[in-house]
């Protein structure tokens, strides 16, 4: 299960509304086997492209030793589907290759409503989780709740 | 002195889980060719063929090996590689 605070969920949302009709990426960083995502980081698609994600290297190669410093690890990457559906398409399935993070998929089809939807890719094998939302303290298990 | 060479998570069981090896070569093709030595197997996870597989990226120290000169790039001791697996996908 993914747990991500409501803050975080809006920014991805708001994120792959931005960049829309190209596919828009990021990383939620959080502390080393915490599971939480805390710190927002919003990359670049160096492919810019409508059917293509791909972080440009100098900047994860930055991003990388930033978490890598400070005992963080990539607890969400995220990336958005602009025409299709949010599921795992073949090459996103083939390139995963962080078996620690929740893969999110935001598909932005459709200009009202934003599928969110979270995943494990693991040596190739896809699992969908569920996605709790928290309020913004992230503190309280009573603040849990599903969505919307 | 040797070359340090940082491995991602995903291809630490090629080194027993350790998070950076150490190497020598004077370009990055020997030194990937000496690391196969020891740690069986992950030249392939890197290499194909002749060339550096498209959806990893190797860095020289700060620098991404592509703009330098691939796997011909010079190295030398006291350098550090950096190997990251893109992270890269897409709606197909």
């Amino acid at each position: 299960m993914l747990t991500i605070s409501r803050d975080l969920r809006d920014k991805i949302i708001a994120h792959a509304r931005a960049d829309h009709p190209d596919e828009a990426c990021g990383v939620i960083a959080g502390v080393i086997g915490s599971d939480r995502p805390r710190r927002f980081i919003q990359m670049e698609n160096a492919e810019r492209s409508p059917t293509f994600y791909r972080f440009d290297s100098q900047e994860q190669l930055r991003v990388w030793r930033e978490m890598d410093d400070g005992d963080e690890e990539a607890v969400v990457i995220y990336h958005s589907h602009t025409a299709t559906e949010a599921y795992p398409s073949r090459t996103d399935i083939s390139y995963a290759s962080e078996p620690q993070a929740h893969y999110v998929l935001v598909s932005t089809r459709d200009a009202e409503t934003t599928e969110f939807r979270s995943y494990r890719i693991i040596d190739g094998e896809v699992a969908e989780e569920p996605v709790t939302v928290v309020g913004e303290t992230a503190a309280e298990g009573s603040a849990a709740a599903g969505a919307e | 002195m040797a070359i340090e060479v940082r491995i991602p998570t995903i291809l630490r069981t090629y080194t027993g889980g350790a998070k950076a090896v150490e190497g020598s070569g004077s370009t990055l093709d020997e030194l990937l060719k000496n690391l196969d030595s020891a740690h069986a197997g992950i030249r392939e996870r890197l290499v194909d063929g002749e060339k550096l597989r498209r959806f990893v990226n190797v860095y020289l120290n700060d620098e991404d090996v592509r703009f330098l000169g691939g796997l011909e790039t010079p190295v030398k001791d006291g350098d550090t590689v950096t190997v990251l697996p893109a992270v890269a996908g897409g709606a197909f």
